[in-house]
C-alpha cells in the first residue's frame, strides 16, 4: 500500500504514534535523522488582507523576474538597465557641464523622461503585464487562488498594485539618478526638488494608467504573444497617431487648441497633458492642453481610465471560467 | 458530526442539470464520490468551495454554510482540481511555498510546511527543478501537496488518479489513504473508477446525472454480497441441491456455484457436502462483489424509475 519511492513510508505508520509523543519531549539531538511522521500546523493563519499583501509582494517580484527562471529575468532586468543608463549619462553630463559653466539646468526635463524612453517602457509593459496575469490564466492556476481565503477582487487589486509599483520604480529610479546628478552639479536645489517631485507624481500617474491598460489587455488572453502584441500596438500606435495629428493640426495648421485636445488619443500624451496642466511642466508633445477646460478633461479622462481598468478587471475575473 | 451536508442542492446550466436535488450527508474519513464523466462530481466540489453558486438548495462544509461563509471554509479546506493547474517555469518548492502563503501561512511556516509536505507526497531532489519538466505522476503529487500544505481539516481531491499508469495509480491511492490515517485529514475524493475508491474509502457516494444513487459505507456495499465460489469436478447440480438442503443459498454462474457466505462454518458445510457426494473440490474461494456490480444494479434501478 505504501509508495515504494518514499523511504520513510515503511516505518511511518508504525512510528507515527511514537513520534508524536517524542515531539512533545523536546528537540531531538542534531545529526540524527528521525522519521517524525506527519506534523500538523497549529501556527497563525493570516487573514485575507495579509494574503493579498503576500500576493502583491510575490507579483511585484515577478514583474522584475525575481523568483522566476533566469530566462524570465532577461527582459525585465535588461529593460531596467536600459531605463537607467540614459539617466546616468545625463547625470554625468550635468555634473561636468555645470562644473564648466556650460549648463544651468538639467539637459532633459524630468517630466519628459518617460516620453523619451517610451519604447523601453512599452516593451516592459508588454512583456511584464502578461507575465503578471496571463500565466495564471494559461496554466489554469486561478482556481487554486480562489479556492483559498482570497476573494477575486483581492487578486485583481494585488496584481494591479504590483504592476503599478513596478512601473513606477522603473520610472522613478532614473529620475532620482538625474536628481542626484543635479545636486552634485550644485544646480539650485529648490527648483530641482520641485521639478523632480512633479515628475515623480507624473511617473505615478503614468504607472497607474499604463499598468491598468496593459493588465486589462493581458487579462483578456491566456496567450502571452497576443498580450504582448496587443499592448505594444495600443501604446505605440496610438502615440504615433496622436503626435502625427498634433503635428499636422498644431504646427502645419497653427491650431494649438485642437492639437491640445488630440492628446486624449494616446495614453502617453494623455498623462503628459495631465502633467502640463496639473503639475505645470512643459509639454513633451507638439501641443499640451491649451485651456483649463482641456486640462480638467485630461484629468477626468485619466481618472476614468484608471477606475475603468480596475472595474473591468474585477468584472473580468468575476466571470473567469474555473 | 457530518463534515459535508447538502440539502436539495440543485445546479442548472442552460440546457443541462448538473445536480438535481442532491441531498447527502458525509461523515469524516475517506469518502469516495463516484460517477461517470459529467455526473456532476466536479460541479459539486466547486459549489462546496464557493467557486460556483448553486441554483437552489443548501450545502454546508465543516458546519459552515458554503454560500455565506466561503472565506472561512476555504481557509480550512484544501482543493486539488481535476485539470492541470501548475505553472511551468517555477520549481515545486517555490510554487507550493507561494500557495501556502496564499492560504495565510506566514513566510517561515510556509517554507517549513512545504518541505514537510513535499517529502510526504514523495517529491525529493526534483522539487528544485521547474515543474514544466515533471512527469504526470510528479505533477499530481505537486497538486496534492499544494492542497495539503496548510494542514487543512478536509481536502477535496478531483480525479487525483487521472492520467496515471497502474503503478502511479496505486501509489496515489495509498497516499490518499495515508492523508487520512497518518495525517488525520478527512478526504473527499472523486473518481469514475469504482474499483479504485473501493480500496481506499470508508464511505462511497454514487451519483449519476446529478442524482444520488446510493450513499453507504464501503463495508455495506460489500458485506451483503460476500460469496464463496465453488467449483467441483462433476455433478454440480447434485452438490447445489445438497447445499440448499443444508440451508445455504446457492446460485450458479456457468459451472461455478456461488454459495452465500454465512460464516466460517459455511466452508465446512461445503467441504463435507462435496466429500459426501464423492466429488473433487477444484476451487473454493471467497468472491467479493465489486461495488461496480452494485452500481450497475443501482443504475438499472434508477433507469427503471
Amino acid at each position: 500500500m505504501q509508495p515504494p519511492s518514499d523511504p520513510s513510508s515503511a516505518s511511518s505508520s508504525a512510528s507515527s504514534s511514537a513520534s508524536s509523543s517524542g515531539l512533545s519531549s523536546g528537540p531531538s539531538p542534531t545529526g540524527v535523522i528521525h522519521d517524525i511522521g506527519y506534523r500538523g500546523y497549529d501556527g497563525p493563519r493570516l487573514g485575507r488582507r495579509a494574503v493579498a499583501r503576500a500576493l502583491f509582494v510575490h507579483s511585484l517580484r515577478g514583474v522584475f523576474g525575481i523568483g522566476r527562471s533566469a530566462k524570465s529575468k532577461v527582459l525585465p532586468v535588461g529593460l531596467s538597465v536600459i531605463m537607467c543608463v540614459p539617466a546616468l549619462v545625463l547625470a554625468v553630463v550635468t555634473v561636468i557641464g555645470a562644473g564648466r559653466g556650460l549648463l544651468d539646468d538639467v539637459p532633459l526635463d524630468y517630466s519628459h523622461y518617460a516620453m523619451v524612453l517610451q519604447a523601453a517602457l512599452a516593451i516592459f509593459l508588454a512583456t511584464q503585464a502578461p507575465q503578471t496575469v496571463s500565466l495564471d490564466l494559461r496554466f489554469n492556476t486561478l482556481p487554486l487562488y480562489v479556492s483559498r481565503p482570497l476573494e477575486r477582487p483581492d487578486y485583481v487589486v494585488a496584481k494591479y498594485a504590483a504592476m503599478t509599483l513596478g512601473v513606477f520604480l522603473l520610472l522613478a529610479v532614473p529620475l532620482l539618478i538625474m536628481y542626484v546628478g543635479a545636486l552634485f552639479a550644485e544646480l539650485p536645489a529648490g527648483d530641482e526638488t520641485a521639478e523632480v517631485a512633479a515628475a515623480l507624481v507624473g511617473a505615478a500617474i503614468y504607472a497607474l494608467v499604463l499598468s491598468g491598460l496593459a493588465l486589462l489587455i493581458a487579462s483578456l488572453t491566456s496567450r502571452r504573444g497576443f498580450g504582448v502584441a496587443g499592448i505594444i500596438t495600443t501604446l505605440v500606435m496610438t502615440y504615433a497617431v496622436a503626435t502625427a495629428l498634433q503635428g499636422v493640426v498644431g504646427i502645419d495648421n497653427d491650431d494649438a487648441v485642437t492639437a491640445g485636445w488630440l492628446g486624449l488619443i494616446s495614453p502617453m500624451t494623455l498623462v503628459d497633458g495631465v502633467q502640463v496642466w496639473a503639475l505645470g511642466t512643459d509639454p513633451a508633445t507638439p501641443a499640451g492642453p491649451a485651456s483649463d477646460a482641456t486640462g480638467i478633461t485630461f484629468v477626468l479622462v485619466t481618472l476614468a481610465v484608471v477606475v475603468g481598468c480596475l472595474g473591468l478587471l474585477v468584472a473580468r475575473y468575476r466571470k473567469v471560467r474555473l | 458530526m457530518s463534515i459535508i451536508t447538502t440539502d436539495e442542492l440543485t445546479k442548472r446550466y442552460p440546457g443541462v442539470t448538473a445536480l438535481d436535488r442532491l441531498t447527502v450527508s458525509i461523515e469524516p474519513g475517506v469518502v469516495g464520490l463516484v460517477g461517470a464523466n459529467g455526473a456532476g462530481k466536479s460541479t459539486l466540489l466547486k459549489i462546496l468551495l464557493g467557486l460556483n453558486d448553486a441554483t437552489s438548495g443548501q450545502a454546508t462544509m465543516l458546519g459552515l454554510d458554503v454560500a455565506a461563509e466561503g472565506p472561512q471554509i476555504r481557509g480550512r479546506v484544501g482543493y486539488m482540481p481535476e485539470h492541470d493547474c501548475l505553472p511551468a517555469d517555477v520549481s515545486a518548492t517555490e510554487f507550493v511555498v507561494h500557495m501556502a502563503r496564499m492560504s495565510g501561512l506566514p513566510s517561515s511556516a510556509a517554507r517549513e510546511r512545504t518541505a514537510d509536505t513535499l517529502r510526504h507526497v514523495g517529491l525529493y531532489e526534483e522539487r528544485y527543478r521547474p515543474i514544466g519538466g515533471y512527469s504526470t505522476g510528479m505533477r499530481q503529487r505537486v497538486k496534492l501537496a499544494q492542497a495539503l500544505v496548510h494542514d487543512p481539516e478536509l481536502v477535496l481531491l478531483d480525479e487525483p488518479t487521472n492520467g496515471l499508469d497502474p503503478a502511479g495509480r496505486d501509489e496515489m491511492l495509498a497516499l490518499i489513504r495515508r492523508v487520512h490515517t497518518d495525517f488525520g485529514i478527512s478526504v473527499l475524493v472523486t473518481s469514475h473508477l469504482l474499483g479504485e475508491l473501493e480500496r481506499i474509502c470508508d464511505h462511497v457516494v454514487v451519483i449519476d446525472a446529478g442524482v444520488l444513487l446510493r450513499s453507504s459505507s464501503t463495508a455495506d456495499f460489500t458485506r451483503a454480497t460476500q460469496q464463496l465460489a465453488v467449483e467441483v469436478t462433476a455433478e454440480a447440480d447434485a452438490v447445489a441441491r445438497t447445499l440448499t438442503e443444508a440451508g445455504l443459498k446457492v446460485g450458479r454462474d456457468a459451472n461455478l456455484l456461488l454459495v452465500e457466505l454465512a460464516g466460517d462454518a459455511t466452508y465446512d458445510v461445503v467441504r463435507d457436502a462435496v466429500a459426501q457426494l464423492g466429488q473433487g473440490l477444484v476451487r473454493l474461494e471467497p468472491r467479493r462483489h465489486r461495488i461496480a456490480e452494485v452500481f450497475e444494479g443501482g443504475a438499472r434501478d434508477a433507469a427503471a424509475v
